[in-house]
């Protein structure tokens, strides 16, 4: 296979399978605490906080070495996330108000900013509208190393923290009361989350970026009830889907590869949650199919009480 | 807000598991909490009751410093919180986690021995073996590699019971741990309590039913955003301060 070989020995090819396979791992890693902390939407907020720092970032230094543009969308992301948090402790505005607006204020900042770059003479060179839908035949050896140094960072991070992380989101009330910092843990998960963000902005774009964060947790989750293995399979998940929608668009006369993505992680998501092995619903209505037709046995009940715990009373 | 400590008297018995002192707690500008005294002496079974919004899982929550106060101070054994921590165990409302979660029952029981691993590690054997221990007390331990979706709220109940054994405390806070449970588990659980006052523990726990508290419990304390009244059950669990508690609301008789 012609496509086989090139993923070896073809430039473009090889960084686009890497990048968006690092982007697929660290977003599938990241987003499985963002969904089950029922954050799948401050993703969003967050990429689309990040188009501003792009711009900003180009226009201050007229550079587009990625690390640097990659730190513009970092400060802007972070920053939309900070306002965000102050917004939502301190006003009365709920939490989806709140994402709303941030969202909407900081990208549409940086659609000005983005049309002003492109009405000026560099325009041609800035190429800066490839961040709104992520073109991944555009990415070079420099910009992956960079995505994955990062992405090991985040990835190491998470592993080092991983059960004071699981406690954060599970119960973050039970983790105050054991002294853990829990504000500091969840600016730290928040700061990760920005890396995937940040990482992805190259391949998918602003616009479609949270769907790799939230697209392949919610499909893992169908197929176990493990945390452990939830990240697992999202990771893989996240990969798979990175890397089919990566190469599709790069084969497929330069579609934009960001909604390529989307749609490959879609697929995932509509089989798992049909057919996953945890939670799937094809299983569920042949289950229920089954108990219609005749009663299954009850299932087990608690056993009664230990003795010695009635002869304490 | 009262801003006078001078005025408040001093802390006596430094040694108290729990000494609180002009507590006012407030969300936006209503307060919850106003002006609460409340000592609560070692080796004792304690239960905090006290109408809807009376402030009762906020009294335990400024305790353990999960919200902020206004005004007030609490100390654990003598020293505020944030040095006792390790010394304090917590059973949250059942409602206040989702069950959803991608997790078995003993991995929530060794979350009670977080704190206690420490950093980055993870939890091993001896840790896995200790929350087996804890849930076998609470008669648990066939359910620990159950998804904890799959639990009834009295089971549910009992794993937040386990799990803060596990922590091994001097001094509980125990938010409605009997809400919704059946009338076996309820007795189950108030043998267990039972048991750790036995130890020489001490346990705080926010309760609702009037009608079993004085069966349960040793001392009580009243609330109804201020403390009404606090002490052994015999002597402060009175039809008067009960009206006065619930605002003549309530017909309650105690025989």
């Amino acid at each position: 296979m012609d496509l086989l070989r090139d993923l070896f020995f073809d430039y473009t090819l090889r960084n686009v399978a890497l990048g968006s396979a690092i982007l697929g791992i660290v977003s599938g890693v990241l987003g499985c605490f963002a969904v089950l902390r029922k954050q799948g939407l401050v993703g969003d907020a967050l990429a689309h906080a990040a188009l501003p720092g792009v711009c900003l970032a180009f226009l201050l230094t007229g550079s587009k070495t990625p690390i640097v543009l990659m730190a513009g969308a970092a400060v802007t992301g972070w920053i939309g996330m900070l306002i965000l948090l102050r917004i939502v402790r301190h006003t009365r505005i709920d939490s989806n108000s709140a994402l709303g607006t941030v969202l909407t204020v900081f990208f549409g900042f940086g659609v000005v900013l983005l049309t002003v770059i492109q009405k000026s003479r560099n325009a041609g060179q800035a190429g800066l509208d490839k961040f709104l839908f992520g073109q991944a035949a555009a990415l070079t050896q420099e910009q992956v190393t960079t995505m994955a140094i990062l992405g090991g960072i985040a990835l190491a991070v998470v592993l080092a923290l991983f059960k004071e992380f699981k406690l954060l989101s599970f119960d973050p009330e039970f983790a105050q009361s054991l002294a853990l910092p829990t504000r500091g843990l969840d600016l730290l998960l928040t700061g990760l989350l920005v890396i995937a963000v940040v990482i992805g902005l190259n391949t998918v774009g602003v616009v479609l970026m949270s769907a790799l964060l939230v697209a392949p947790a919610a499909a893992a989750r169908q197929w176990t009830n493990s945390l452990s293995h939830m990240i697992g399979y999202s990771a893989l998940f996240g990969a798979g889907s990175g890397v089919a929608g990566a190469l599709i668009s790069v084969s497929q006369s330069r579609l934009p590869t960001g909604p390529v993505i989307v749609l490959s992680a879609t697929v995932i998501v509509i089989v798992s949650v049909l057919f996953g092995s945890a939670r799937g619903l094809v299983w569920e209505w042949a289950r229920q199919s089954r108990n219609r037709r005749g009663l299954q046995a009850p299932p087990p009940v608690a056993p009664a009480l230990t003795a010695p715990i009635q002869e304490t009373a | 807000m009262k801003t006078d400590e001078m005025a408040s008297p001093p802390v006596a018995g430094t040694a108290l598991p729990v000494a609180i002192r002009d507590l006012t707690v407030a969300y936006e500008d209503k307060p919850v909490l106003w002006d609460v005294d409340l000592d609560i002496p070692p080796a004792s079974l304690t239960a905090i009751i006290g109408p809807n919004g009376a402030g009762k899982s906020t009294l335990i929550k400024a305790s353990l410093g999960l919200v902020p106060m206004a005004a007030g101070s609490v100390s654990i054994f003598g020293e505020t919180y944030g040095q006792q921590r390790r010394l304090v165990g917590y059973v949250p409302q059942r409602g206040s986690v989702d069950w959803d979660f991608p997790t078995d029952v003993l991995d929530v029981v060794m979350m009670g021995l977080y704190a206690r691993i420490g950093w980055i590690k993870r939890p091993g054997r001896t840790e896995r073996e200790t929350a087996l221990e804890c849930l076998e007390k609470v008669g648990m331990a066939s359910f620990a590699k159950r998804q904890i979706s799959q639990l009834s709220g009295g089971q549910q109940q009992r794993v937040f019971l386990a799990r803060a054994l596990a922590q091994n405390t001097p001094l509980y806070f125990m938010d409605e741990p009997f809400a919704g449970v059946d009338a076996t588990t309820e007795r189950a659980i108030i043998a267990i309590l039972q048991t750790l006052r036995a130890e020489g523990k001490t346990v705080v726990v926010v309760h609702h039913d009037l009608q079993t508290a004085p069966e349960y419990f040793d001392h009580v304390a009243l609330l109804n955003v201020r403390l009404v009244a606090s002490g052994p059950m015999a002597t402060t669990f009175t039809q008067e301060n009960l009206q006065r508690t619930y605002g003549g609301k309530i017909a309650f008789l105690k025989d």
